[in-house]
């Protein structure tokens, strides 16, 4: 795998273009005004295709432009990243510095209440809340008070079975608010330390709703009120964040769905009007698919740089440094044999889905759109790497026709497939030599990435 | 029913907010640059998007140098310069057609897709209720094996519409209770079918071939089966919408849209473009959450929910001109309770 200085480089699409805009002024030593404010208008729409809100790209870009016009152009970095450092900077300044754990009350139980509109996934993250919470050594309950939308209690439980929570439900009546006091009493009552109340979702103008959750915060007195808003929300996101926030005094948000291809404006929007840390993100449907928010990570995301920051971190966390300097070494002097590369692929493997991996890279969804991305492709090349005898592995050059067809058998495998894996090999080999030249790999996300992982396009 | 009155109630917010700051923006003063500017950023913010809304004020700002405009003018033109990007004359007039009800022998079958969260079985429940008042035998399938008492959700959709029901198991492979499902609905002369999908985003490569899957195998009982595939969009989506059209319709093709809870402040701008781009139509949208709050919309209308209000001389005469037009296509309007 790349190095860190290697994967931070790849600023992509963003970079190139402020570069472009920068080009004119390398040498001269300042960012004036002019220069700057022409990069900004290419940031505002990225910002603005990002769903940012116009209102909060407005002002956004006013401050980066007062910190930006004036700066000296340090000799070691591009205009274009610098001036992407202050835009990053400036917004995970906005997005929230770090991490804020959740208050909890003197009273047990703490009580979190969920509110959001419909469809933003407040039963998925109630449920995912309860499960961090578990692992942290918490006990927490959830309690049910959806009471509109058909079989939400239903899914409740569900969730709560799943996640090994128990949950307080009630089907004689209709009244949330009873259902959640009487819910805090059985927490109380079975020593859970943390309540968490899932409520009805319906839209911010819907007064009666905002009654009702009202009604439950005076009650409950919740330490944390969490607003769950769906990552890929328009312009809106203003308005329905707003309303939650003056009428209820929202304290923190949570931003779900983030695993699809949205690129998350909303966040910037839902900090600016709230005010208030959005403390975790849903990424996925799975239960365990969620995490506590990381304002670098969003920046990057609506930049549309990629989740460089994450791939880094997930590199680092699966490649011994070592062993990667080894390769690398082994590449550029192209000694890289086979046993290399079965090294190379099961450092891939403990990253992650590749699925998922790929994603963080800036353009490699594109890139991608043709190849197998569920890593059964991984296995099978695995299979034929191990299939081989330790000669074959270090000198690929002798697997002749009888070899090919031994080795096939043994991996379960064609004999095309053999020399599709061969075949790529030598092709990789062949790029490794052409690329040790170079010292920037500023094209990976376009180029070597696909190339250089072990599995061809299908 | 007053469908054009839920329209209006429904996106009176829209309307409103949208026209409302326009006619902020513009004044009684001559359109400037700075007026432009301005409104290229109310065309933002009702998530028309970036492309959508730079192209009106440039037409704008073309148009403004030819002719003087202030206030309803403005209005007018900017109506007129949509119609125009959009291009009316294309809209509906594509390969992914629904097939005409008359045509399908047999149960007629309608997927409903679409990513997580966006109202799908809700939509479900409340078409379902229209067939069965317009006297259709109505048969849902809840296919959406995956989420937590999903399939107890479309349950009690189905009770109230009073329509029939296959399930499956929690966890069960959704393209073997569709297979059920309609070999179910063939056996019981069942007209209409609904297909209740698990929420899938569009960027999962597993789940949209899960859905291929659901759809090789429902040719298997049915050949030209589905006979229409309803893409659910969430009118506050900004400009995701438009990824998650073009890749549902590449997957499994979507003959078109209905766009819910427009009953907020969202404007659902991002129809234009998905309009514009994939050139499908908005065939229902959901404005509440009864029953019965779930209307037809006809594709031309599209241009008048972006800027249709009755304030203004104009616009009184552009909403009645679309109620003459919906009225006038009245027999199609009763389309849809032929065709889904």
């Amino acid at each position: 795998m790349a190095h860190r200085s290697q994967l931070v480089s790849m600023f992509g699409e963003l970079q190139d273009k402020l570069d472009g805009f920068f080009q004119t002024i390398k040498g001269r030593g300042r960012l004036n005004e002019e220069d700057v404010q022409a990069a900004l208008r290419e940031v505002r729409r990225i910002l603005l295709e990002a769903d940012v809100n116009f209102k909060v790209a407005k002002s956004f870009l006013k401050k980066v432009e007062e910190r930006a016009v004036g700066q000296e152009v340090t000799k070691s970095v591009t205009p274009g990243q610098q001036v992407i450092k202050i835009i990053h900077d400036e917004l995970v300044h906005l997005l929230g510095q770090t991490f804020e754990p959740l208050r909890r009350s003197k009273d047990t139980p703490t009580v979190v209440m969920m509110v959001g509109l419909q469809g933003s996934g407040k039963t998925t993250s109630s449920g995912k809340l309860g499960m961090y919470m578990t692992k942290r050594g918490l006990r927490p309950m959830l309690a049910a008070c959806d009471l509109q939308r058909p079989a939400a209690v239903d899914q409740l439980e569900r969730v709560g079975e799943q996640v090994n929570v128990p949950v307080h439900a009630q089907r004689e009546h209709k009244d949330p608010v009873k259902t959640a006091m009487a819910a805090r009493d059985e927490a109380r009552q079975k020593g859970r330390d943390t309540l968490i109340v899932d409520t009805a979702g319906r839209l911010h103008i819907d007064e009666a709703l905002m009654d009702e959750l009202r009604e439950i915060k005076k009650q409950l007195r919740p330490s944390e009120i969490l607003f769950v808003a769906d990552g890929m929300t328009g312009q809106d996101a203003v308005n329905s964040a707003q309303a939650f926030a003056n009428q209820l005094g929202v304290t923190g948000v949570i931003l779900t769905k983030l695993d699809g291809d949205a690129r998350g404006g909303a966040a910037l929007s839902i900090r600016e009007v709230t005010g208030v840390p959005i403390r975790f993100a849903g990424i996925g449907e799975k239960l365990d698919e969620f995490e506590e928010f990381h304002p670098n990570r969003m920046a990057d995301r609506i930049l549309g740089l990629g989740d460089v920051v994450s791939l880094v971190e997930k590199a680092q966390e699966a490649v011994d440094e070592k062993e990667a300097l080894k390769l690398a070494q082994k590449m550029q002097s192209q000694q890289f044999d086979l046993e290399d590369f079965l090294k190379q692929i099961r450092q891939i493997k403990k990253m992650g889905p590749l699925e998922g991996l790929l994603k963080m890279i800036p353009g490699a969804n594109k890139a991608l759109k043709n190849i197998e991305l569920d890593g059964s492709e991984l296995k099978r090349t695995e299979a034929i790497i191990l299939s081989m005898t330790p000669e074959e592995r270090q000198k690929p050059g002798i697997i002749r026709g009888s070899r090919r067809k031994r080795i096939a058998a043994g991996s379960g495998m064609k004999v095309q497939d053999v020399n599709r894996l061969l075949n790529q090999f030598t092709a990789m080999k062949k790029m490794m030599k052409k690329m040790g030249g170079q010292k920037k790999m500023r094209g990976m996300p376009k180029g070597m990435i696909p190339k250089n992982l072990p599995f061809p396009p299908s | 029913m007053n469908f054009f009155k839920k329209i209006k109630d429904g996106l009176s917010k829209t309307r409103q907010s949208l026209v409302g700051s326009i006619r902020e923006v513009v004044g009684e003063a001559k359109l400037d640059e700075e007026a432009l500017e301005d409104l290229e950023e109310v065309l933002i913010s009702a998530d028309l998007g970036v492309e959508t809304s730079g192209q009106l004020a440039d037409r704008m700002r073309k148009r403004a140098l030819r002719e003087a405009m202030t206030g309803d003018d403005v209005l007018k033109a900017l109506r007129e310069e949509l119609a125009e990007l959009i291009d009316e004359t294309k809209l509906g007039g594509d390969a992914y057609k629904p097939r005409d009800a008359s045509e399908v022998d047999g149960p007629y079958v309608t997927f409903v897709v679409g990513v997580n969260g966006t109202g799908k079985t809700t939509s479900i429940g409340k078409l379902a209720a229209r067939y069965a008042e317009a006297g259709r035998k109505t048969l849902i399938i809840a296919a959406d094996t995956f989420r937590s008492a999903a399939v107890e959700q479309v349950a009690i959709w189905a009770e109230r519409a009073n329509v029939e029901l296959v399930r499956g198991a929690t966890g069960a492979d959704p393209a073997s209770v569709v297979y059920d499902g309609l070999e179910a609905a063939k056996a019981r002369g069942i007209e209409r079918v609904l297909v209740d999908t698990a929420g899938r985003l569009h960027t999962k490569t597993n789940l949209m071939a899960e859905l291929e899957k659901i759809d090789r195998v429902a040719k298997k009982v049915i050949p030209d089966a589905p006979h229409d595939v309803l893409l659910v969009l969430d009118g506050t989506t900004g400009q995701n919408g438009l990824a998650q059209a073009k890749k549902f319709r590449e997957s499994i093709g979507v003959s078109a849209l209905i766009v819910t809870k427009l009953d907020g402040t969202a404007k659902g701008g991002m129809l234009v473009p998905i309009v514009r781009e994939l050139n499908i139509p908005v065939r229902w949208i959901g404005v509440g959450e009864q029953i019965d709050d779930l209307v037809p919309f006809k594709a031309e209308l599209i241009v008048d929910a972006v800027f249709g209000e009755e304030e203004t001389g104009f616009l009184q005469g552009s909403l009645e001109e679309a109620a003459k037009r919906a009225e006038e296509a009245k027999t199609d309007w009763s389309d849809f309770d032929a065709i889904p």
